[in-house]
């Protein structure tokens, strides 16, 4: 049995592996290291604590340690590459659910102690937690029960949020945007019943008010984000991100567990971080964003002239064989298509021709931040020909050939020509500098965001009409 | 319908308004074709191959016009061709509507539709069926050609054993689609190209085809060629002097020029005199794309190649799109195949004459006994480049005062947050108890620490960043652990099943974070 104190320099050791873990990812390389810090740090705790002071019930820890790491192990290694925004979802929820848990749990604790307190019992068998909650005084027990209201309210806004959000990415709800009639002053309101059962349970009101609590966050958190369109979900997935650590936070000052509250705000630094850069990426703040919609337009689009002009494979061949440099900007589409094997083969035969291949990617390509730097990898596309936004904007005038797969609004000149564009300002890719673009997309409508690009009306723009797979596969034998 | 292509009369005309490509298409939309005998020979298309490619021969000009609902051919018509025509025909080709209005009335007294191909307008929309840019850019093209056949030297310089050869210069006046195509023909053959337009904007597109666009010094704001539908306007006297102040400097050097300027419903301006000509070297060529309509040297003679008592050689030609009849006529077609597509919208080999559609109200001279000539004004403007607004150049007093605002804003702002971050800290520190402060700072110190760490992650990284995340913030499993000990039924089921997502979440994140990083490969 570990004493206090060697527990406690274990939670030391192991906040700073995790702060290690995180500040390796700042290249591909010290990351593949540092994801085994990550892990240290964790297998470090968690011994710590079974072996610490205080803790029972070895057998149930064990069963429930094995089945969980099996079930981790499945879905770690079944999950397609494509399927990451879902799986990060689904993960969040499972940290808000446990949050919630843990937090009910200091309530029942807390009440058992109390009950014992006041029949005037054997103070001396409590055990952990317990004993903790025993020395407690009356302001520190107030303050006990704000905390354990902020976990379960921020715990379930995590679980149904994430749960919601996982069913979006994974195309099980619908992506379009929801709201119960009331819309936000529902939600408002929810939240000041919230503060108002908080209050009660602070006051002494029973463990009911904590079920409602729970009750009605989860309410929140469903219709918060049903609320928010699938073109917004980098935000929403990095701010339950955030949430998940704040929960986690929470949860920390409960049981007094500092390591909990390290991580806790680690984690939730690091998904508002995110949450930040993805809304700069796309010119809106955060409010606009989790409340759902654009802001106002000040007045009419600009109309859109011209026409889309269509090419078939071997036209785009032509050029891409005549081509020298050449700039693939992939977006969501490529990741629904399943495209990126293909495109990593084009690049393989172009980059064997001796032309200059590169990716540039949106901050806010795809569903997850990051998302399309993962699936190139995944599709062997070394990462060090794949560009962000600011480091290959201005060399768009001197490519011969951008190809734009399955993206739309991040390569809309609207946000930078038309003021009245719902997306104005929006940083954007500038592709149609390049001497030929070519647009590989389903058919001719808006997308997601339901924004018209006239990207696709530009006179060097052809439209390469079809499934990115497939039409991929009918350009990929006629490069030579 | 019936689409029927005539054989073009005027005197060496190779041209072709359809071939066998061409007629495929046409029959894709619903349409038959048929040609008259031997109309595509002088082009290179020989009857057999239409046959092969369905479309019926007639014997003559009158059998064709009989059978068929829309006629087609390249040149304007002449009377004869037109009184063939009757209310139910369509007739598609070059027309010349501005000179031409006694054959736009025998036309519409005849009852006949009439598109002429010259006034479809300058819009993007309509750029498939712009014939006359297809043909100025063969013309382009050719005139280089024309010029390297008179012209007695290489166009790119050599260094060869037997001594070197200077680079050829190259002057290309008016970079419209004929100048664009010439400049790009001629900078291929590796000749010096120098390019000058009255429209200052084009510099940019004359640039970026390799050639050298002469800038004239003057300050007075230029033409703007969106006004005018993408055609340059008539320049001031003043500008116009300039100009030809320029071009008298460098004649001497030029060995070549090729002019292009033309202005709408005008005679073609003089650009080079006559004294340039004499100040040319021997040899020097001249192509005067101009010469229909006057040419830009007074010295042209239409049709015609002279050579000047100096030795320059002037071409006056003015048939160079048939002087390449396959390519012209390839392109010919596909512009009046894409007419005819925009003519039946359901592809069901039905005409609908929409007058409403810009395109076609524009090139439609004479409709339903009516005549439609001139058109109004389209609706859209046309396609040229609008002037680039001048960024002003900041300087380096202004560059700098700008960053002492910028960073005493940013020093003001971290003040007033540090203020702002301390008074609450005393509030909380005031009310809080201590046990709760020691957490407290733990919990802050973290913050900023996340907040430091977090920005160095590498943008390509993020996705990796949440899944690792996501494993740590299983670290919640901590705080179940600590309460599975407890004798209670209730909290024991509740720690449980905590510590068992707790511990999917851990080894998930950890593992597929570790998938995805293993992923990451330099080239």
């Amino acid at each position: 049995m570990l004493s206090t104190g060697i527990t406690s320099a274990a939670y030391i050791a192991s906040a700073v592996l995790f702060i290690l873990s995180l500040g390796g990812l700042s290249n591909q390389e010290s990351a593949k290291r540092a994801v085994w810090y990550g892990i240290a740090g964790m297998g470090l705790a968690m011994f710590a604590t079974v072996f610490g002071p205080g803790v029972g019930n070895y057998i149930l820890i064990a069963v429930m340690v094995v089945i969980g790491s099996f079930l981790g192990v499945v879905v770690a290694q079944r999950v397609g590459m494509t399927e990451m925004p879902q799986l990060v979802a689904a993960l969040h929820s499972f940290v808000g659910l446990a949050a919630v848990f843990i937090g009910l749990n200091a309530e029942l604790e807390l009440s058992t102690v109390r009950q014992l307190m006041a029949n005037g019992g054997d103070l001396g068998d409590l055990t952990g937690f317990g004993k903790k909650l025993a020395a407690k005084d009356a302001v520190e027990i107030a303050i006990l029960k704000v905390e354990v209201f902020l976990g379960v309210f921020i715990g379930a806004i995590t679980f149904t949020g994430s749960v919601v959000a996982f069913g979006k990415l994974a195309g099980k709800l619908d992506g379009k945007p929801f709201k119960l009639p009331g819309g936000h002053i529902l939600n408002a309101s929810a939240l000041l019943a919230c503060i108002l059962l908080g209050m009660w349970y602070t006051g002494g009101s029973g463990i009911w008010t904590m079920v409602a609590v729970l009750i009605i966050s989860g309410f929140i958190g469903w219709h918060l984000i049903m609320g928010i369109g699938g073109a917004d979900m980098p935000v929403v997935v990095s701010m339950l991100n955030s949430y998940s650590g704040w929960a986690a936070a929470a949860i920390g000052f409960t049981l007094g567990n500092d390591l909990l509250i390290v991580v806790g705000a680690l984690v939730g630094s690091s998904g508002a971080i995110l949450s930040y850069i993805m809304c700069r990426a796309m010119n809106r703040n955060f409010v606009s964003v989790i409340l759902g919609g654009f802001g106002a337009s000040k007045g009419p689009q600009m109309k859109v002239e011209g026409e889309q002009i269509a090419i078939e494979a071997d036209g785009v061949a032509t050029i891409l064989n005549e081509a020298d440099s050449v700039v693939i900007i992939p977006g969501y589409g490529m990741a629904v298509a399943q495209a990126q094997q293909s495109v990593s083969e084009l690049v393989r035969k172009l980059r064997a021709r001796g032309k200059s291949v590169r990716f540039a990617i949106h901050p806010v390509a795809g569903r997850l931040p990051g998302h399309m730097n993962v699936l190139l990898a995944e599709a062997r596309v070394p990462y060090d020909i794949v560009m962000e936004m600011d480091e290959i904007n201005d060399d768009f005038p001197k490519t011969d050939v951008a190809i734009v797969i399955g993206s739309n609004d991040i390569v809309n000149p609207a946000a930078q020509d038309d003021p009245n564009s719902p997306i104005a300002g929006m940083p954007v890719l500038e592709c149609w500098k390049a001497k030929h673009v070519f647009v590989s997309k389903r058919g001719q409508g808006t997308g997601y965001s339901g924004i018209e690009n006239p990207l696709f009306f530009k006179e060097n723009t052809r439209m390469f009409y079809g499934d990115a797979k497939v039409s991929l596969d009918k350009l990929l034998p006629m490069i030579d | 319908m019936k689409v029927g292509t005539l054989k073009e009369i005027s005197e060496g005309e190779q041209r072709v308004a359809l071939t066998p490509e061409s007629a495929l298409q046409l029959q894709k939309l619903g349409h038959e074709c048929v040609i008259e005998r031997g109309a595509g020979l002088a082009a290179g298309f020989n009857d057999a191959e239409y046959k092969s490619a369905g479309v019926t021969i007639a014997s003559s000009a009158a059998a064709v016009t009989k059978a068929c609902d829309i006629v087609t051919k390249v040149r304007p018509p002449n009377a004869n061709e037109v009184k063939r025509l009757s209310s139910s025909k369509t007739l598609i080709s070059f027309f010349d509507p501005g000179s031409e209005a006694n054959l736009i009335e025998l036309a519409c007294s005849k009852g006949a539709s009439v598109i002429a191909m010259d006034m479809v307008p300058r819009i993007s929309r309509a750029q498939k069926m712009d014939a006359l840019s297809s043909m100025a850019n063969i013309a382009g093209y050719r005139a280089v050609i024309e010029a390297s056949n008179n012209f007695g030297r290489f166009f790119t310089g050599q260094v060869t054993a037997a001594g070197k050869v200077p680079p050829a210069k190259v002057l290309i006046i008016g970079a419209g689609v004929a100048g664009l195509a010439a400049i790009g023909t001629s900078t291929s053959l590796g000749a010096i190209t120098y390019a000058f337009d009255v429209r200052p904007e084009v510099a940019e597109q004359v640039e970026s085809m390799g050639a050298e666009f002469v800038f004239l010094d003057f300050a007075d704001e230029q033409a703007d060629g969106a006004v005018t539908g993408g055609y340059a306007p008539i320049s001031s006297p003043e500008f116009a002097a300039a100009q030809l102040a320029k071009f008298r400097e460098i004649a001497p050097e030029i060995d070549i020029v090729i002019t292009t300027a033309l202005i709408p419903n005008c005679d073609a301006p003089e650009l080079w005199t006559e004294d340039m000509v004499a100040s040319m070297k021997s040899g020097s060529v001249i192509i005067d794309l101009a010469a229909e309509k006057g040419g830009n040297c007074k010295l042209t003679v239409k049709d015609t190649r002279i050579v000047t008592d100096n030795g320059v050689v002037i071409i006056g030609y003015t048939d160079f799109p048939s002087r390449m009849a396959a390519q012209a006529s390839t392109l010919y077609a596909n512009n009046i195949r894409h007419m005819i597509a925009d003519l039946t919208p359901e592809k069901d080999g039905i005409l609908f004459h929409n007058m409403d559609d810009d395109v076609i109200r524009g090139a439609t001279i004479t409709h339903a006994g009516e005549i439609t000539f001139p058109p109004p004004p389209p609706k859209i403007n046309a396609i040229a480049a609008k002037p680039k607004e001048a960024v002003p150049i900041k300087t380096v007093e202004q560059v700098k005062a700008e960053e002492a605002a910028n960073f005493s804003k940013a020093t003001r702002q971290q003040y007033s947050l540090l203020i702002i971050g301390g008074a609450v800290m005393l509030l909380i520190g005031a009310y809080a108890p201590a046990s709760f402060m020691q957490h407290f700072i733990v919990f802050v110190l973290s913050c900023f620490i996340g907040f430091q760490v977090i920005w160095g992650v590498s943008h390509a990284l993020h996705t990796p960043l949440m899944a690792v995340t996501n494993a740590i913030s299983g670290i919640v499993v901590v705080g179940a652990l600590l309460q599975i000990g407890s004798g209670s039924f209730l909290v024991w089921l509740l720690a449980g099943a905590a510590v068992l997502i707790a511990t999917i979440n851990i080894v998930g994140g950890f593992m597929v974070t570790r998938r995805m990083l293993a992923m990451f490969q330099k080239s």
